[in-house]
């Protein structure tokens, strides 16, 4: 499979993805998956100009993402696929059944989230998404740089020790 | 300088912000410099969303009148924010991938407007970038 990274992440495209994943990956394409994105040609713009030239970006909704995803997974090059938020990332996971992994990157706080990591926060609903993508036999880790440990969801729902 | 588009006398003119602590210490070396670190206002944005960078960014434009934004990487979540103010207010000038020889420059160009001065500093940090050896 040539996505060798499912993402979420709030911030969608910034250092960490581009440099922090994109190099030790040898990241040649991204898939940047976000409704509001997709329809709107200046938020296209605004991150397009924020990939390195060497690195395709490919713009989708949910619904096109599912419809394309074997054509992205097939693709020879080395990529990356990220989703803004949980729920995104869900009914990816849910429309495409091929989805092993996935990657929590970046989930701040927001009204109604509460700390599980230093930069995961999550609703009792946005837990129960993920709940859901591990039951059906999604590996869901949390890890914000490669460097960085995975830590296995049942670790993450704990929440950080002390 | 021109003082209606901030920076006047003790006034800061230009906000630099960028990953973990790059802005700081940049800002810092200016001091050590210079002794003009006042000149500018140092932004953390770790653990933010991106709205709140905005907002954070909003904010201290507006309470300083700094019309200036300094980013560390054209990817980087703060330059994503600077350039949604800077298409709402085409007044204000965002220079991604600063440097020190970047922030010199600009804190001394105290007799161009703030704008100006950020637009010459950037061909600075540029011209600054050296590599020596085979």
């Amino acid at each position: 499979m040539a996505i060798h990274l499912y993402r979420i992440d709030d911030r969608l495209i910034h250092g960490q993805v581009v440099v922090g994943w994109g190099q030790p990956l040898n990241a040649r394409f991204m898939v940047l998956v976000d409704d509001l994105v997709a329809s709107s040609d200046w938020e296209k713009e605004l991150y397009r100009m924020a990939v390195p030239p060497e690195m395709e970006i490919f713009f989708a909704d949910v619904g096109t993402a599912v419809r394309d995803h074997a054509r992205y997974a097939s693709d020879p090059r080395p990529g990356m696929l990220i989703t803004g938020d949980i729920a995104s990332m869900y009914r990816l996971v849910r429309g495409v059944k091929a989805i092993g992994s996935v990657n929590l990157g970046g989930i701040h706080h927001r009204a109604g989230r509460t700390q599980k990591l230093r930069y995961v926060f999550l609703t009792p609903d946005e837990e129960r998404q993920l709940r859901e993508l591990e039951a059906a036999g999604v590996e869901v880790t949390a890890q914000d740089v490669p460097s960085a440990r995975a830590r296995p969801l049942s670790e993450v729902l704990e929440g950080e020790s002390p | 300088m021109n003082e209606q588009q901030g920076g006047g006398p003790g006034n800061p003119r230009a906000i630099v912000v960028g990953h973990g602590e790059f802005a700081g210490g940049l800002v810092s070396a200016v001091g050590q410099i210079c002794g003009m670190a006042d000149k500018l206002v140092v932004l953390s944005m770790m653990g933010m969303t991106p709205e709140d960078i905005e907002s954070t960014i909003r904010d201290e434009l507006d309470r300083t009148g700094a019309r200036v934004i300094f980013t560390d990487l054209p990817a980087g979540s703060a330059t994503i924010a600077a350039r949604r103010i800077v298409k709402e207010d085409p007044g204000i000038v965002l220079v991604s991938g600063v440097n020190l020889a970047t922030l010199l420059d600009f804190v001394f160009s105290t007799a161009a407007s703030p704008t100006e001065a950020a637009r010459a500093a950037a061909e600075r940090g540029k011209a600054s970038l050296i590599v020596v050896g085979r």
